[in-house]
């Protein structure tokens, strides 16, 4: 850690990890209902752990995100943070907000536009804090060095935090609602996430691999291409069936079909950048996040996305557990494993520490994917036959969740491994364990030279 | 990567091509927009009780279970069609009946099924509520859902 004040990028981890634990102790718990659907029913509802499950990821990936900046904007622009005051401000003030609101939902007040249901107050909050750290960190870019990679992210961060209007424009007339509504959802995930995450992910690949910046900086310019003149027409998709106009089908299929380019891109880009690269960095757990967040997101974000995207696929299977296989492979490649990577590559450093208890992460790393993955096949194949039974066939909505039960068995289970995976994960970073379980192997020969804790 | 594209070049496209893509996204928004007010969801007016009805809607926060035109969490089933399904899209006060009836059976406590909450409801939301429904199944959906199961 070369400069003082990425230190509070500590915080915001901390933080985020914290909230990440809430998340998937939530999920669990709603796997669990679809099981054995009396539990809690009339105390904490069905919608009110979903409400917890969906905004606690939300708010901890955003969390990882701003610590992320505020960790590599300092190296990237060559200079302290503009104010570390500002950085501890706005992370209380996400803090009270998301907890807030947490508390909120269980005693009944909230919203009722999915994802963005967080009372007007915690609404206001997530703004304020938004412009803090917009405000804090465009100070420190514009005073220091630009590179590609501060471009980038803030540009993405920039266009984020904008659009994040729209989250308190909610037209009494539905299809505006909904219309509306996906400019905060589909431009962050499928646009502006995606920037971030790139950016991020040159960030490692630069520090991990040692490839030359000139390389990287190309390449993350051709990849954030690709994302937005994919994704934002992309956004199309949302628009069959919610009283929009009958192209969309068109544009949407057409240009979410290429939104699988910039997934791919990445992950070429991280193996091609690993293979090029003659560092030995020591934190191979690191590594293995970056390469594993890629390739995830291509086939979570890039191919299950396919798999429905297009609009007389679509038309069968729209709103159907193939969109929630999809939904959580995802997130979880895209934007879970990214920041974990960031994490896993940053918490030695700021703890003052070489990389430790490199294979109980790599453990968490196989363990939360491993079910990740099983929890999207089950998912899938329950949707399959919803879809078929259900849009096909006309049979009865309830009918036809009693007859997958099965896999929603089945998919607790997968939960329940993510659930172990991640809190092991936590584990491994927040305790410390002073002794290496594995040696790094010698450098390969090369200019490069291996150093490390960078 | 060839030679040809170098990073400046890269960086160029980026912006060019991203500028020109919100424009043309824009100005399709701009005309759904208008489609949206004048034409798919022209069928039926949008009275101060439809808008009472999506608050309650929200308040109640029914997208964290049903979907909605597709949309939403997949416990519970769709709601956009749900007065056609029940048959009364063309009956305001049947409509109401039925909704009322339903909502006052929650939670049915049978064991293994999943429950639906008791919401605390007035006779002015709730009948707002169903209005709302009734309007939002009349959106001209481009023919979404397949079927009346939804």
């Amino acid at each position: 850690m070369k400069y003082q004040s990425q230190s509070v990028a500590k915080a915001y981890f901390y933080c985020a990890m914290a909230l990440f634990g809430i998340q998937v102790l939530g999920g669990l718990l709603a796997g669990w209902i679809y099981v054995s659907p009396n539990t809690l029913s009339e105390i904490v509802p069905f919608n009110v752990i979903r409400m917890i499950h969906t905004n606690a990821l939300i708010v901890w990936l955003l969390l990882g995100f701003f610590g992320a900046a505020y960790f590599l904007v300092p190296e990237e622009s060559e200079r302290e943070l503009y104010s570390v005051k500002l950085a501890y401000l706005q992370l209380i003030i996400l803090m009270v907000g998301t907890l807030g609101a947490v508390g909120s939902y269980l005693v009944g007040i909230h919203g009722g536009r999915e994802f963005l249901e967080q009372p007007l107050w915690v609404k206001f909050g997530i703004l304020v804090a938004a412009v803090i750290f917009l405000f804090n960190i465009s100070m420190t870019v514009l005073a220091g060095r630009k590179t590609a990679i501060t471009n980038v992210l803030l540009m993405g961060l920039w266009l984020l935090c904008l659009l994040w209007v729209f989250a308190f424009i909610n037209p009494d007339n539905l299809s505006l609602d909904k219309m509306y509504w996906w400019m905060v959802i589909h431009l962050w995930v499928e646009a502006t996430w995606e920037l971030v995450m790139a950016a991020i992910l040159g960030y490692l690949m630069l520090k991990l691999t040692g490839v030359d910046r000139e390389v990287v900086e190309k390449w993350l310019y051709v990849i954030v291409a690709t994302a937005l003149f994919s994704g934002i027409l992309g956004t199309g998709h949302h628009f069959y069936w919610i009283g929009t106009p009958g192209y969309w089908q068109w544009i949407g299929s057409i240009f979410s079909t290429f939104e699988v380019i910039p997934f791919f891109l990445m992950m070429s880009f991280a193996f091609v950048m690993v293979w090029k690269g003659r560092k030995n960095h020591p934190n191979k757990a690191a590594l293995l996040w970056s390469l594993g967040s890629s390739t995830v997101a291509f086939f979570g974000a890039g191919v299950w996305g396919f798999l429905h995207t297009l609009h007389g696929v679509n038309f069968y299977s729209h709103g159907t557990q193939i969109t929630a296989a999809h939904g959580h492979l995802a997130f979880y490649g895209a934007y879970v494993a990214l920041n974990l990577a960031i994490f896993t590559y940053a918490m030695p450093m700021l703890r003052g520490r070489d990389p430790y208890n490199q294979v109980l992460n790599m453990a968490s790393f196989w363990l939360m994917t491993g079910g990740m993955t099983f929890m999207t096949f089950v998912l899938t194949f329950a949707g399959t036959i919803q879809t078929h039974m259900q849009r096909v066939l006309g049979e009865n909505y309830m009918d036809v969740q009693d007859s997958l039960s099965l896999f929603y068995l089945m998919r607790f289970g997968a939960g329940a491994a993510v659930v172990v995976g991640a809190l092991l994960f936590i584990y491994s970073l927040v305790v410390v364990r002073k002794r290496e379980v594995i040696q790094p192997g010698p450098a390969q020969p090369g200019p490069a030279q291996s150093v490390a804790g960078e | 990567m060839a030679e040809i594209l170098t990073k400046t070049r890269a960086r160029n496209i980026f912006y060019g091509g991203s500028i020109f893509f919100v424009v043309v996204f824009i100005a399709l928004t701009a005309q759904s927009h208008r489609h949206i007010v004048k034409t798919s969801t022209a069928g039926m007016p949008l009275t101060e009780q439809v808008a009472l009805g999506k608050h309650v809607w929200e308040k109640n926060s029914c997208i964290n279970c049903h979907t909605l035109h597709g949309e939403g969490a997949y416990f519970a089933p769709e709601i956009g069609n749900v007065m056609t399904r029940w048959g009364v899209a063309d009956d305001p006060e049947t409509a109401y009946e039925i909704l009322d009836g339903w909502m006052q059976a929650q939670p049915s406590g049978i064991e293994g099924r999943r429950q639906m909450p008791h919401f605390e409801i007035t006779e002015e939301e709730m009948r707002a509520l169903s209005e709302f429904l009734r309007w939002a199944d009349q959106t001209d959906t481009q023919g979404w859902p397949p079927n009346d199961a939804g």
